[in-house]
């Protein structure tokens, strides 16, 4: 076996993975909290892109630099995307709180829609290039044909956003409100825990999450469509299935194994099958263990 | 007096929590008994271990039908409990909100019927005859609970207290010889209460299903029940008649500072 | 209404709005020619947009509120204008056979172009019909239901293809095939949960298509498969004016038959318990019926009206390939029957008649038809989630009852 071509689809895998991760987390999080399969969430992630390339675009051509731009357009991206989420929730969801789960479900679907074509119809239909935001960083020179520093910056940032995450759920205030809600909304609301907000603020920060990743691949790749947050999204979520929805270290866990399966088949076998692998992963464990990875098995309150 | 219902051992576990603890109890054929104890006492667990709903961590469950016809009954699912002969409502009721109160009823003889999508489709004389005869006895079964002047309406619209009527209704037109009832007097007024208790002696002495009923109005528990179970934290604490129970320490102390002899 | 803090509240929605709609809807970068465009009509479109619209969605929100507040206290809801007229019969008789006439009388007044589109609609109506088995009487979310219709579609194509099979042979094979692999996917998938439920079918959807799309030996792949004939009438030759009038009442006859069997269907032993299964699971199994059964019949009846769709669209256009079976045509599908009302037969039909015809002759509009499916099930949703018309049941006599049964 070839090693150095191994390690490659292994690293291959591991950039996939992080990028799902990103996604993924913001599923288990509203997940998590209000049991909705929010199924725009690749849409706003697909937002975060278009926001950083149209930031991008626009201060190229007035001759910023590159570190300034990098910066601006994610921090856009970031501040658009949980504006989307945000609004999103008010409007699509909040009403549904009380109606039976697929109601929800299917306005989220409506959601899904109204955003991809909104960026078709204000933008375009076509492939956007997107500049490589990312610089080349000087001490990865010896190790630039193994893994880019584009890569790099991945990985760091998902191992970030994860850690920052968990400790936002486990040690603060807000969290500890997060959690609350998550396990009984009526007692979380009785002991005075502002439910509402609670759930606006997941949704801003599963979108902020969102963003970053949106900002990420579209430099790594080089280019964006309106459809981009639909494959992404349905990966993430099936990523989110696999480690247990509802748990971070699961939906991390999860899409690095998705990520991984698809690199070494595409890289093995055959890359015309590469996206099946996401939907047939979900079948196999939504019929063979629902709970996932790392979740943990229920039995619904009758 | 032979049992209708065995129940020995049942055990429930959610995760840590022990929400049944090896509990033993038995309906005779022609009582009404009551299973009462605090909230949280596991009391609707237990309904919805021997109706196949949870499947319970350890016990033996059978039911006996007054032909002498025993079933096991553990690890069936709850349609096939109800099949055998057992029914029941549920405390928070789950009616069918957007179908008539006709259609619910129908819905309870469903099993008894055999009609499919072929016969449905065709419509020959074999089922139109099964269904105008489905009219006919829900119909019936509505003026037996007193809601035949709702017949048509929708469930959701029904008064709270009718609501609970028809949970009953529903739950007979399965043709069970044991009738389980989740506390059908919550929320009800005096004059309902008053009303519910005679249709409950009505369903034992006219129709011979005997009835396991959970409640917590004491006045309807002692007046209807011959043989009462007290559980507290998943655990059968007393048995016995209503005097008996009345003058438990166990009972007095669980219920502390609760009415029981009203 | 208009009063100061309402106001405010809209001029806030307002800037919200521009703000949120800034970067996309206002900037557009040219990358080629170094070029922005900024284009700030818009922003002033959608401020004044929002200002007005918000309006609307507040008074919207609190008119649902008051309903939802008088059925709690258990006042007597209004009953719908549409439902009155459509449950009386001196005005369903007449407007029935107004309809039919129209029907049967439309290819011999419109064009052949207008008897195409009616044709489509029409194919639309009755998968729609076949769709609402599934998710408005059965409560089951299909978002893979495409993929019936795409093994339809395919069964025609491939059986005409390599066998010769005609029209008529193939439309129960056809219909037998999707029923076949409706109850295949059935099996392992209708223990789900109903959200996990949707988002499987959409998998299964989604991987059928793909294997449509790369399985170059067996469906041609991305290049589809072209010159499948129309269909045949007892061998007499037709021109293609005559095919298109013939397809067009063939559809007519389709429709009617779909109509008969899913109103006998709603009224059934079977019908019911499919209601009762939306309704509420555990209290549907606790009155005896077995779920996974339940489940099954109405997927698989549903996978079969929509491979019989798929074989009459193969022979409508002639042409399939994969990219006429996307997730996207299930999620239209879908909007047909939440729009109309689920489980309703008239919804479904008017919603499929609407989302159809609609774009098609506002040409305008066509382009925003899919932002509009959009915003239309999301509205739907808060709003209206019985759909525009909603459920009709069927009411009972028992005036020849209630004296015999005085004395029991
Ligand atoms: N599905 C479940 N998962 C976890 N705990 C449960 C579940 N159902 C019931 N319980 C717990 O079991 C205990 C008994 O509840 P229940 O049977 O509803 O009491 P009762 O009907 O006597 O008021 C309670 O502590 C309740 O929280
Ligand atoms: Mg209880």
């Amino acid at each position: 076996m070839d090693f150095g071509y191994f390690f490659e689809l292994f690293l291959g895998g591991l950039t996939r993975g992080s990028i799902y991760a990103l996604l993924a987390l913001g599923y288990t999080m509203v997940y998590g909290i209000i049991e909705l399969i929010n199924f725009a969430h690749g849409e706003i992630y697909m937002i975060g892109a278009f926001t950083a390339l149209i930031v991008t675009g626009v201060l190229t051509l007035m001759g910023w630099n590159k570190i300034a731009i990098l910066i601006l357009a994610s921090l856009a991206a970031v501040v658009y995307s949980s504006a989307y989420g945000y609004t999103a929730e008010k409007i699509a969801y909040k009403p549904l709180r009380n109606a039976p789960r697929l109601s929800a479900l299917i306005s989220a679907i409506g959601v899904s829609l109204f955003l991809q074509n909104y960026v078709l119809l204000a933008q375009t239909s076509d492939f956007l290039p997107f500049p490589n935001l990312i610089p080349e960083f000087e001490f990865l020179k010896p190790v630039e044909d193994i893994v880019r520093s584009s890569e790099i910056v991945i990985y760091a940032t998902t191992a970030v956003v994860m850690v920052a995450l968990t400790i936002l759920i486990k040690f603060t205030r807000i969290g500890k409100a997060m959690r609350a809600t998550a396990q009984d909304q009526k007692m979380a609301r009785l002991v005075g825990v502002d439910v509402d907000r609670v759930i606006s603020i997941t949704f801003i920060i599963g979108s902020a999450t969102a963003a970053l990743g949106g900002v990420l691949i579209a430099s790594h790749i080089g280019q964006i469509n309106f459809y981009i947050g639909f494959i992404a999204g349905i990966k993430a979520f099936v990523a989110a299935v696999l480690g247990g929805i509802g748990s971070m270290p699961g939906a991390v866990l999860g899409s690095l194994v998705l990520g991984w399966t698809e690199s070494f088949f595409t890289g093995y076998i055959s890359s015309d099958y590469e996206d099946v692998f996401a939907f047939i992963f979900l079948v196999l464990i939504l019929i063979f263990r629902p709970s996932g990875i790392l979740g943990r098995k229920d039995t619904d309150k009758v | 007096m032979s049992p209708a219902l065995e129940v020995s051992n049942l055990t429930m576990d959610f995760g840590g929590l022990r929400a049944l603890d090896s509990i033993d109890l038995t309906v005779n054929h022609g009582e009404i008994v009551a299973l009462i104890g605090p909230n949280g006492a596991g009391k609707t667990t237990f309904f919805n271990c021997i109706t196949g709903i949870y499947n319970p961590t350890a016990g033996d469950m059978r039911l006996v039908s007054p032909e002498g016809k025993a079933v096991r009954i553990n690890g069936l699912k709850p349609n096939q409990v109800t099949e055998n002969g057992m029914a029941r409502t549920f405390q928070n009721i789950r009616l069918f909100q957007n179908m008539t109160v006709l259609e619910n009823v129908m819905i309870g003889r469903h099993c008894r019927l055999r009609a499919g999508i072929p016969g449905a489709v065709f419509r020959p004389p074999r089922v139109r005859k099964e269904e105008s005869r489905l009219i006919e006895d829900s119909y019936r079964m509505l003026q037996k609970v007193g809601l035949e002047k709702y017949v048509n309406e929708f469930a959701k619209n029904l008064p709270y207290g009718a609501q609970r009527r028809l949970e009953i209704a529903r739950a007979m037109a399965t043709e069970p010889f044991i009738l389980l009832l989740d506390e059908p007097a919550a929320g009800m007024n005096t004059q309902e209460t008053k009303e519910l208790d005679e249709l409950i002696l009505r369903i034992r002495n006219e129709e011979g299903i005997c009835i396991l009923l959970i409640e917590h109005d004491m006045k309807l528990v002692m007046s209807l029940s011959d043989r009462i179970y007290v559980v507290d934290y998943g655990r059968k604490i007393a048995e016995g008649t209503p005097g008996q129970i009345k003058n438990d320490p166990a009972v007095i102390k669980a219920y502390l500072g609760e009415d029981i002899d009203a | 209404m208009f009063n100061v803090k309402e106001l405010k509240k809209s001029i806030l929605v307002s800037l919200w709005f521009m703000f949120l709609t800034f970067p996309i809807m206002v900037i557009k970068v040219n990358t080629i020619y170094g070029k922005v465009e900024w284009r700030w009509y818009r922003m002033a479109l959608v401020g004044v947009g929002s200002f007005f619209l918000s309006f609307v969605w507040r008074a919207l929100l609190r008119r649902k509120e008051m309903g939802l507040k008088k059925a709690e206290e258990g006042q007597e809801v209004k009953v719908p204008l549409t439902r009155k007229l459509i449950s009386d019969k001196r005005f369903n008789r007449p407007a029935l056979v107004v309809v039919c006439l129209f029907a049967l009388l439309f290819p011999l007044v419109f064009s052949l172009y207008q008897v195409n589109i009616m044709t489509t609609a029409l194919i639309y109506v009755v998968v729609g019909l076949g769709l609402n088995i599934v998710v408005g009487l059965a409560g089951l979310l299909d978002l893979g239901y495409v993929a019936f219709y795409a093994v339809g579609a395919y069964s025609y194509a491939l059986l005409n293809y390599h066998f010769g099979l005609g029209f008529w042979t193939v439309l129960p094979i056809g219909a037998g095939l999707a029923m076949l692999f409706g109850i295949l996917l059935g099996f392992p998938v209708l223990r789900l949960r109903g959200d996990y439920l949707a988002i499987v079918t959409l998998g299964f959807g989604e991987i059928i298509r793909i294997i449509l799309e790369n399985w170059n030996e067996f469906s041609f792949g991305p290049s589809g498969i072209a010159n499948i004939p129309r269909p045949g009438f007892f061998g007499i030759q037709m021109n293609l004016h005559q095919v298109h009038i013939y397809i067009y009442y063939l559809m007519i006859g389709m429709t009617v038959f779909t109509i008969f069997v899913v109103r006998r269907l709603q009224d059934s032993r079977i019908g019911r318990a499919w209601m009762a299964l939306r309704e509420d699971e555990v209290a549907c199994q606790a009155m005896g019926i077995d779920k996974t059964k339940t489940k099954l019949s109405a997927f698989a009846l549903g996978a079969t009206w929509a491979g019989m769709g798929g074989v009459v669209f193969a022979a409508k256009t002639t042409f399939i390939n994969p990219a006429s079976f996307t997730i996207w045509e299930s999620i239209i599908i879908l909007c047909i029957v939440v729009l109309g009302g689920m489980g309703s037969i008239v919804g479904v039909i008017c919603g499929a008649l609407v989302l159809i015809l609609l774009p098609e002759y506002l040409r305008a509009f066509s382009e925003y038809r899919m932002l509009m499916f959009g915003a239309a099930l999301i509205i739907m949703m808060v709003f209206r989630p019985g759909g525009i018309i909603s459920d009709v049941r069927k009411v009972y006599h028992f005036e020849g009852l209630k004296e015999e049964s005085k004395d029991l």
